[in-house]
């Protein structure tokens, strides 16, 4: 069987192409993105005042720009970061589901990398799945990432080394459950989980030494390391804008 | 290493900021001409059972595989698919330039439109901006 697909789709793209899975599995995750895109924008206001939003943008524009570095990992095969967990510990998960997300739609609309119909599914995998298993991941380890350096580097490698492989196992589902064929499941499974434990390795690398990087010279903007961070805040409706509310928090904090 | 002190916060911030920004465009502008042009590993997965020859239409897929099921991307033939200006060969590194400014500055301007104003932990909102 012979198909003639255009130059460059295979060199330059890094995310599903439309067409890899069905039109209703595009559609079912196309709206789960929608709603992850929605409530993270409710969400991820408190987490951006006029200190923290300007890193958000220029985390997400880092993103980007480190998305283009596809790095060898075997012969023929190269990785490059997805940032998951770069953001989620930097700008903290809601924030950086949006970072994600931008990155992904600008990629998708400006660079024809990424398929339009496969949005949802790259968005899902990345922006959701990536980012909430890193932070996951790094709250889990927080303990370790305050007490020293090598601890907030090593928790930096391992959330992003989990939230590739499982951003990888994402798509594993989505093909599993409408995947367009040519491959069976198992294979999928097989070649996406054994290749992004290797990219993961890479992703790991570029997370500690982005991290590492900014704790030297702004430690105070790394969201994991913020006193009294947490997921969830304070709920939307406690609208206190310009209330000049003291502490960060601290009232109300149910659930 | 030193704590940035007070005072010179927001110095420091914008110094910090516009740090970041020039590695990210350094790195869009200049390292993603050393990037792997191999397939990624997702694209490597979906190509695996075929082959693929290099043809003037494009490049051919023998065999059966998962990307025999892509299809053409709706903006393939925008000013900046696949990361090149106009298709040009050589330019990823002005691509991934304008890449960086068009993430920052829709990223900016979402992230400023949902940020609370006057930050809670400065007093009073400060000065900048």
């Amino acid at each position: 069987m012979t198909t003639a697909v255009p130059t460059a789709v295979h060199v330059t793209a890094m995310h599903m192409s439309d067409g890899l899975v069905n039109a209703p599995t595009a559609a079912v995750f196309g709206l789960v993105a929608v709603v992850a895109v929605a409530l993270a924008a409710t969400r991820s206001r408190a987490d951006l005042d006029d200190r923290t939003a300007p890193m958000a943008g220029l985390v997400t524009a880092f993103v980007f720009a480190v998305q283009m570095i596809n790095f060898p990992i075997l012969p023929g095969a190269s990785g490059h970061l997805l940032g998951g967990a770069l953001v989620a510990i930097l700008v903290g998960p809601w924030v950086g589901t949006l970072c994600i997300a931008i990155v992904l739609v600008v990629q998708a609309l400006l660079f024809a990398d990424g398929g339009l119909t496969a949005l949802g599914t790259n968005i899902t995998n990345m922006a959701v799945v990536g980012v909430w298993v890193g932070y996951g991941v790094a709250v889990a380890l927080r303990r370790v990432a305050r007490r020293s350096r090598a601890g907030l580097l090593a928790t930096a490698f391992v959330a992003a080394f989990l939230n590739t492989v499982v951003a990888a196992l994402a798509f594993v589902v989505e093909y599993a459950v409408g995947g367009a064929g040519g491959a069976s499941p198992g294979t999928v499974l097989v070649l996406m989980a054994g290749l992004h434990a290797l990219i993961g390795i890479g992703e790991g690398v570029i997370t500690a030494a982005t991290v590492g990087a900014v704790a030297s010279v702004r430690p105070d903007l790394i969201h994991l390391l913020r006193r009294g961070s947490t997921t969830s805040p304070t709920s939307p409706t406690g609208t206190a804008s310009s209330a000049g509310a003291p502490a960060r928090a601290d009232e109300g904090s149910p659930a | 290493m030193t704590r940035p002190a007070r005072p010179t916060r927001d110095r420091s911030a914008t110094g910090f900021l516009v740090g970041f920004l020039v590695v990210a465009l350094l790195i869009a502008g200049g390292l993603s001409y050393f990037a792997s042009a191999d397939p990624d590993g997702l694209d490597s997965v979906t190509l695996d059972g075929c082959t693929v020859t290099e043809t003037d239409a494009g490049e051919r897929l023998d065999g059966t595989c998962i990307a025999q099921n892509a299809e053409d991307h709706a903006l393939g033939s925008g000013p900046l698919a696949d990361y090149a200006v106009d298709g040009a060969g050589g330019t990823v590194g002005l691509a991934g330039v304008i890449g960086v400014v068009v993430t920052v500055l829709v990223a900016g301007g979402v992230f400023g439109l949902l940020r609370r104003r006057g930050g809670p932990g400065g007093p009073g909102g400060t000065s900048g901006s």
